[in-house]
């Protein structure tokens, strides 16, 4: 039988202090978000409130700001539209081929926006002969823009959907089917309201890219003053005349829309959350 | 009556085998076994919730093997309760018989009856955020009773609460099933409750499912996997 050693503590260990991990850990954080911020205050800096308010003045960007917040809207609705059941089908049911279609789903977010923009235009030309007159309505058109928009924002809703309907547990639907609940019940009596701050969050991120398209929309619906002029397309029109200060202006006018509705989404959504 | 005959079932790295058992009208089953022997999945298929692959599930002398959850005439508590976040308590034992068109003063009438019964009347307008343990297992059986199934299975509804707690839900699920005349179907893996309700006591044993006469349950208990009895107190509330 062997000998079982004495108990000889360990030297006392002390643990090295915390002080460098924080630090390092916060100055890398502080230096991204630092870069973020000083971006947005060399625009500031560079426009003055007389420039600011002149451009809001000019009849070409008033139009460009009126387009931008309707087409916006509409392709984030449009979005959410598609995204809910595409979301809830890619989130809850194992199908052959589930992984195509979920690769397929990607390709807009991984396409680079220009080929996107040209696909679309290609596409319509494959619009036959007897439908010319369609084709003509959307294509340059306003339409063009609300599908160009459309068509990248949807794929990001749709991730962010089904995330949202990945995080509520299945048993609280079949619970619903055993109380007596078709599908379509425990989905709409069960699911959708606890998914409501999914879908805040999801509608605000599609407008927020619908916001920032540009590339396909090029292509798609052209750059025309007062036709189909959105923010993003005035900030290239001014931008390629020279003037920068109207163009940043512009841009400024982007970000202050598109911090609204962060801030607007947000306290929204988080109140939804607890009632 | 809840009558299993020759039932077989597949799920993942497990399966039952033709699997036979009944449980009479009124009467109160307990069905134990280890973890991932498929306890769960079982009264999942009762419920209509999970495909069997062959045999046969009778609720009230009907055959309901191909029938929708919804048809079943059953009343189901899963394992946490699974209770509807954007609900309030009576919005929760309202639910079933709004579905099913019931008027609204029969409604209050049913979800005060209900409170009584289950000791929640103080909780009715509150948002289930909050509840204890105990309160949400309440709220979860008053929901699958609401609209008065002749079936009830339940899931470990005590498997989360603290032994306090879990001595008076006792007292609680013998009102339900007099109340109610329920035929209920248990599924646990702690012997003391099994002791204290079972009228009927099932064990799946290698994919069977085995009755056990009532005096067994010491050697259940003894079969059961360790955490079965669950010491006293280290239970999370």
């Amino acid at each position: 039988m062997s000998q079982i050693a004495p108990r000889e503590a360990f030297p006392e260990h002390r643990a090295r202090t915390d002080v460098p991990f924080f630090l390092l850990m916060g100055l890398i954080g502080a230096f991204y978000v630092g870069c973020i911020l000083l971006m947005l205050l060399a625009d500031l800096a560079y426009t003055s409130p007389g420039e600011f308010l002149g451009a809001f003045a000019k009849p070409e960007i008033r139009y460009s700001l009126r387009l931008t917040m309707v087409s916006c809207t509409m392709s984030a609705i449009l979005s959410l539209v598609f995204a809910i059941p595409i979301g809830y089908l890619m989130s809850r049911y194992r199908f052959r081929g589930r992984n195509l279609v979920d690769a397929i789903l990607d390709i807009p977010i991984v396409l680079p926006p220009l080929v996107i923009g040209l696909s679309l235009l290609i596409l319509f030309q494959y619009v036959p002969a007897r439908f010319t007159a369609f084709r003509e309505a959307i294509v340059y058109q306003v339409p063009a823009v609300v599908i160009a928009q459309f068509m990248v924002a949807c794929a990001f809703a749709v991730r962010t959907m089904r995330a949202t309907f990945d995080q509520i547990d299945s048993r609280r639907e079949q619970v619903a089917l055993t109380l007596g609940c078709s599908r379509s019940q425990a989905f709409g009596l069960v699911v959708l309201p606890e998914a409501w701050r999914g879908i805040v969050t999801s509608g605000t991120l599609a407008w927020a890219r619908a916001l920032g398209e540009f590339g396909p929309l090029l292509i798609f619906a052209g750059a025309t003053r007062r036709k189909t002029e959105v923010l993003s397309t005035t900030v290239f029109l001014e931008l390629s005349i020279g003037n920068l200060e109207a163009a940043v202006a512009v841009s400024l006018i982007m970000v202050a829309s598109a911090v609204i509705v962060l801030i607007v989404a947000r306290t929204w959504g988080t109140r939804a959350l607890d009632p | 009556m809840i009558r299993v005959s020759e039932l077989s079932l597949r799920s993942g790295n497990f399966y039952l085998e033709r699997v036979s058992f009944e449980v009479a009208t009124g009467q109160y089953g307990v069905l134990m076994g280890r973890t991932g022997s498929g306890k769960t999945t079982l009264l999942e298929s009762i419920a209509g919730l999970k495909p069997v692959a062959a045999g046969r599930i009778e609720l009230g002398g009907r055959d309901v093997t191909r029938s929708k959850p919804a048809e079943r005439n059953l009343g189901y508590v899963p394992q946490d309760g699974a209770l509807f976040t954007t609900m309030s308590v009576s919005d929760h034992l309202a639910f079933a018989l709004e579905i099913r068109r019931i008027s609204r003063a029969e409604i209050e009438r049913r979800v005060l009856e209900l409170a009584e019964w289950l000791e929640i009347e103080h909780l009715l307008d509150r948002s289930i955020r909050g509840l204890s343990g105990g309160e949400k297992q309440r709220v979860a059986i008053g929901r699958a009773i609401s609209f008065r199934p002749g079936t009830l299975l339940l899931d470990e509804p005590l498997s989360a609460l603290d032994d306090v707690t879990r001595a008076h839900m006792y007292v609680v699920l013998e009102r339900v099933r007099k109340l109610t005349g329920a035929t209920i179907l248990h599924v646990t893996h702690n012997a003391s409750e099994a002791a204290s309700l079972a009228d009927r006591l099932f064990r799946i044993e290698d994919g069977q499912v085995v009755e056990h006469p009532l005096p067994d349950l010491d050697r259940v208990h003894s079969n059961t996997d360790s955490h079965a009895g669950g010491t006293p107190g280290s239970k999370l509330h």
